[in-house]
């Protein structure tokens, strides 16, 4: 019992990482109908910059101050990440109004393989650390209420925390304020929030810095758990069964289906895994997605049909 | 819809008199408009003067709404110019039209789906609304008081346009005749020189539409907007309209008030011969 539910929370603090990818990918898709394969090279940029500005700046200060160089290291993969919003904008989705989402798609791919690319030409292609302090302790809870307690990974907990903090965050941004508004009017009906002034130039540049800023949290805690490196991508792309699953267009589905995936990983892997020999947490997230489609091509809370991918 | 079929609009010249009808706000000129083969708009020419009702006619498919699209920046015009304000006005997108104070509704419903009535007209404050992100996102005071400024006019549009009851609810669950309405809200709240309003009675029954005229006449008469009027109900455009003009297959074959477009011969051959 106590290690069933130790797997669950495994799983949904792991999920909670997911729904915040996923929530990168939704706002994309919502306000420009693209679906963007970039979250992935994304991370994998966010995460290298914060590594190596946070080490550069540590080596101008003499070690002195991990903390400051750490603040310094976000402030720069922050601005790395506005660069990048900017110049997606400029550069690509400015010149594609209005083209077939396929062509979107196909574009995203590129916008991953030149980050990618641009990304290790100047931050480096070797493996860098992420030091911001993450306990890397076990505690034990509940421990009056389950024989022997469950054990929880403090960086875990604290990283799950720290999603749950962001996706709360900016679900508010988007339904309380006058900017959130906006982009849902964007997502909604570009022609109409054009004609109140919307301009949709500007609210793409907000959507892709918002996506910038998920997968710089996401790269910053995958980074200081298992080090910057190229595969960061992959486990950013696990996402991706995630909106399929939650819907495309959907906050909620985003954050459920995060959860469920995030789940079902975990049991899949300890309770199925010995049976179908072990790597099964990689594929098992797709099938649960596809089982989800057949029922439900939308998703779980997606709207209608997508006719867009 | 047919030309003799107009009794209730008897009082056409009446609803003219007394209106004010200012300088001309905007001059189209030789406007062309193609999309691939088709043509949209061949050499159009007219213009639209400040207060006034400005009516666009014309059998389906004779390019009212892109013109309508034109003005507001939608479609660009292959040849011609247009004028604003005596300027000649660069290529822009709509977005850019409604900060000239440009605001529209459209054919088919374009409101914000997701969003409930009060939403989809706050929509329309963007424009005027000046906090930047990082106020909003902190919810600062200044952000806090200019949402609630902006909500005490979008009220006011609610009162306005009697819609209290359904101010809450989401738009899509709203019927057809209550959407139009709200669609109509969210271009007001933006408070606009020029209103460009495409078939707004569409769909609409008999009371619904003359709801729909007396929002247009007090909007006239109490804000002194320009409203531009594309409608198939000949009716109402002889009752409501300073000017009307009329288009046919994307060409001009009509230009005046009610009552010259009634008896002009190429204007009666057209709605005759296109079976309305
Ligand atoms: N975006 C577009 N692409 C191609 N053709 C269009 C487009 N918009 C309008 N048209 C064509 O232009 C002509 C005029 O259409 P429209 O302005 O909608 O007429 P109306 O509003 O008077 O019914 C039609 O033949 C229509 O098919
Ligand atoms: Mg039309």
């Amino acid at each position: 019992m106590g290690f069933f539910i130790e797997t669950m929370l495994g799983g949904l603090m792991t999920g909670m990482l997911y729904a915040l990818v996923a929530l990168g990918f939704v706002l994309i898709f919502k306000a420009s109908g693209v679906f963007n394969f970039a979250q992935g090279a994304m991370v994998l940029v966010a995460a290298l910059a914060m590594a190596r500005f946070s080490e550069w700046s540590n080596a101008a200060l003499g070690g002195d101050s991990l903390f400051l160089a750490n603040v310094i290291g976000i402030i720069g993969a922050g601005a790395v990440m506005f660069l990048v919003a900017w110049a997606v904008e400029r550069f690509v989705l400015r010149k594609l109004v209005n083209q077939e989402g396929a062509t979107l798609l196909m574009v995203t791919l590129g916008i991953a393989y030149v980050l990618e690319g641009l990304g290790q030409t100047f931050f480096g292609s070797e493996i860098y650390s992420i030091n911001v302090g993450m306990p890397k302790d076990p505690v034990i809870m509940f421990e009056g209420l389950i024989e022997g307690g469950v054990m929880i990974n403090k960086e875990d907990f604290i990283a799950a925390a720290l999603a749950a903090v962001l996706v709360g965050g900016l679900t508010l941004f988007f339904q309380k304020t006058a900017i959130g508004r906006a982009l849902r009017a964007v997502a909604d009906d570009h022609q109409a929030a054009q004609s109140v002034g919307i301009p949709l130039n500007k609210t793409w540049v907000i959507v892709w810095c918002v996506a910038g800023l998920v997968a710089l949290v996401a790269g910053i805690i995958w980074g200081s758990k298992m080090g910057v490196q190229f595969s960061l991508v992959t486990v950013a792309l696990r996402a991706l069964p995630v909106v399929i699953l939650g819907g495309l267009t959907s906050v909620p589905g985003a954050i459920v289906g995060g959860l469920i995936i995030g789940v079902g990983e975990k049991l899949s892997e300890v309770y199925l895994g010995p049976f179908v020999g072990g790597g099964i947490e990689i594929w098992f997230a797709y099938v649960m997605a596809l089982i989800v489609l057949l029922f439900r091509p939308q998703g779980l809370f997606g709207e209608k049909i997508i006719n867009r991918v | 819809m047919n030309m003799t079929d107009t009794n209730s609009s008897s009082t056409a010249a009446a609803s003219a008199p007394g209106r004010r009808q200012g300088e001309v706000i905007l001059d189209l000129q030789n406007i062309s408009l193609r999309f691939g083969g088709v043509k949209a708009l061949t050499d159009i020419s007219f213009n639209i003067r400040e207060h006034e009702v400005r009516a666009i006619i014309g059998p389906n498919g004779a390019g009212k709404s892109s013109m309508l699209n034109v003005i507001n920046g939608v479609y660009h015009p292959q040849e011609g110019r247009i004028m604003f304000r005596g300027e000649e006005r660069k290529k822009m997108e709509p977005h850019v039209a409604a900060q000239q104070g440009i605001a529209r509704t459209f054919q088919n419903i374009a409101l914000f789906k997701g969003m409930s009535v009060l939403d989809n007209i706050m929509t329309g404050r963007n424009l005027r609304m000046k906090c930047n992100i990082f106020q909003q996102a902190l919810w600062l005071g200044p952000a806090l008081r200019e949402e609630i400024a902006h909500r005490e006019k979008v009220e006011e549009i609610v009162d306005f346009l009697e819609i209290q009851h359904i101010r809450k609810t989401p738009v899509g669950a709203l019927p057809y005749g209550l959407q139009k309405r709200v669609d109509l809200g969210r271009a007001l709240a933006m408070e606009p020189q020029i209103l460009l309003l495409d078939e707004p009675m569409a769909g609409m029954n008999v009371e619904e539409k003359q709801d729909m005229c007396r929002f247009i006449l007090d909007i006239s008469d109490q804000f002194g907007t320009t409203i531009v009027l594309i409608e198939h109900d000949m009716g109402v455009v002889m009752d409501i309209s300073d000017r009307v003009v009329v288009l046919d297959y994307g060409k001009k074959i009509g230009d005046g008030t009610p009552h010259e477009v009634r008896n002009n011969q190429d204007v009666i051959n057209a709605y005759l011969g296109s079976g309305h």
